[in-house]
């Protein structure tokens, strides 16, 4: 199985929680398809959604919930 | 006295305070967080200490961070700037409590203003006007036909659970209110869960106008009025000062107010008393009143010639006002552009980088306050000002002309800019007469798109 990682696409702050006291996007073992939101990077006071491009099974995240991220920077690996 | 000022606070506003500190013979220190290490605030700081990681909420929000790293370094005073904690008074209850000078109003003064039905309430008993409206909830027709003919038409229908523009009607008459109040209500139940609706003066043509205030415990003095009327969503873009919608007579009754409110709650500090006003009734209302030094206060500075963030420090330290009313005059016209990184063509996506190319305008009547240097990585994790470009000159159309030269000569890259916007506003017919409210600049979007 090949294995891929998802990738900021913009520099901030990587969240993996729609909001402080919900549940994440996705976790490890998920199955996400094209195009699932899979964590949301705050800009300058705006957030993006940062979608899977890739489908599979989450294997692991790369990046903790509220962690400062590069453009670019890995965020996790799906597996599919 | 202050022998040691921490500023608890980032970006141009450091910076700005920075520069007050220093020339009242004030060492500075300036609280970072790690994003900010090599900002322009610590660059020109005597002293700098980090106070947690990039993101606000671990750093310049976090009030026991801010304290350690003030206490660590001996500050005797704390300047909160604006934004972050400067309008939290458990915040300055604490600085006080730690023997530090905080630099701005009272805690009391800042829980007062800060509890919406507090502050109006505190209005109303100084005799300044409130925006019309049902205290409460209309519980059947008759009753609401009676408060509304009490308020005056056009009269705005709002559900009480709504928010954010949600759940408004606007009647124009008696006959618009029978019906459409059922309506209103039979809305707000299916949409909120809620039938409550309240009454509120409808006020077509709405401008902000604010009055700067300066006090110090005891007197207080006004330092005229900004005009801030056009935003986009609900960020202010461009203020003015004077505000070219009023006369004299209109000023001085406004400008009365704001200080006969500040008085009467013993205002200390520099403050802003916000209004709605009226354009087509040449009515004003109070909206709030904000206990902190604001963005746009340079506007002010330049028609008056005082400069606020050093008498803020001056009362920090005991002193009483130095100016009375009479000393207070108002000379030209100036405006003020928020220059923010973001993209005007690509609705305003906000985009930080690093700063390839700097070259800030110059010249008679311009001052910038910036964050920026040549080299300098614009963070991604806190607002998007770049610079504030702020204008003067003998009168309005000679600002005008001023601020599109001005404009002009701000080149700025690396990251994208509101500079080409502000030249397009400029350029605006009705910006030009100053004919436009805080609905203008919105609607003018609507329109280019």
């Amino acid at each position: 199985m090949a294995t891929h990682e998802v990738l900021s696409p913009l520099p901030g702050t990587f969240y993996r929680k729609p909001s402080p006291d919900a549940g994440p996007f996705v976790k490890d073992g998920d199955v996400v398809g094209v195009g699932d939101v899979i964590g949301l990077v705050e800009v300058m006071k705006m957030f993006n959604e940062v979608h899977a491009d890739s489908a599979g099974t989450v294997v692991r995240f790369l990046v903790d919930d509220e962690a400062p991220v590069e453009a670019g920077q890995a965020l996790l690996v799906i597996e599919g | 006295m202050i022998s040691k000022l921490f500023i608890a606070n980032r970006g141009e506003i450091a910076v700005r305070l920075v520069r007050a500190a220093q020339e009242l013979g004030i060492p500075a220190v300036v609280g970072h967080s790690s994003a900010d290490a090599d900002s322009l605030a610590v660059r020109l700081a005597s002293e700098a200490v980090e106070i947690g990681p990039p993101h606000p909420t671990k750093s310049y929000l976090n009030a026991d961070s801010v304290m350690a790293a003030a206490r660590s370094v001996g500050a005797d005073a704390l300047h909160p700037g604006y934004g972050f904690l400067s309008e939290n008074a458990a915040f300055a209850e604490a600085v006080e409590a730690a023997g530090m000078v905080f630099v701005g109003p009272t805690p009391q003064a800042i829980r007062l203003m800060g509890d919406k039905a507090a502050a109006r309430a505190a209005a109303q008993r100084a005799g300044v006007p409130t925006v019309p409206g049902s205290d409460g909830v209309i519980s059947d027709l008759e009753s609401a036909r009676r408060i509304a003919a009490g308020i005056g038409f056009p009269i705005m229908i709002k559900a009480s659970a709504g928010g954010g523009g949600r759940g408004i009607r606007v009647a124009e008459n008696d006959a618009e209110l029978l019906k459409l109040l059922p309506m209103a209500q039979a809305e707000a139940r299916a949409a909120f869960g809620d039938h409550g609706v309240y009454l509120e003066r409808f006020v077509r043509r709405a401008k902000h106008i604010e009055v700067q205030v300066l006090g110090d415990g005891t007197d207080v003095i006004h330092l005229f009025e900004r005009e801030c009327s056009l935003q986009r969503r609900r960020q202010k873009v461009i203020e003015e000062a004077p505000s070219p919608s009023l006369d004299g007579q209109a000023r001085a009754a406004l400008c009365d107010a704001a200080v006969r409110l500040a008085k009467s709650v013993g205002y200390r500090s520099a403050g802003t008393v916000e209004f709605l006003y009226d354009a087509d009734a040449r009515q004003f209302f109070f909206i709030e009143m904000n206990t902190r030094i604001q963005v746009e206060h340079p506007v002010t500075e330049m028609i008056t010639g005082i400069d606020l963030a050093r008498e803020m420090l001056r009362i920090g330290r005991g002193e009483r006002l130095r100016l009375r009313q009479a000393d207070v005059a108002m000379r030209g016209a100036a405006m003020e552009f928020r220059i923010n990184a973001e993209d005007p063509d690509r609705n305003f996506a906000p985009a930080p980088g690093t700063i390839t190319s700097l070259s800030l305008p110059g010249g008679p009547g311009v001052r910038v306050d910036s964050l920026l240097f040549d080299g300098y990585r614009v963070p991604p994790f806190y607002d998007s000002l770049l610079a504030k470009l702020i204008v003067w000159d003998e009168d309005r159309p000679a600002v005008l002309a001023r601020g599109a030269r001005a404009l002009g000569e701000f080149k700025v890259e690396g990251v994208p800019s509101t500079v080409s916007l502000h030249l397009r506003m400029l350029a605006d017919p009705q910006v030009r007469a100053g004919d436009y409210d805080t609905g203008y600049l919105e609607r003018w979007f609507a329109a280019k798109q």
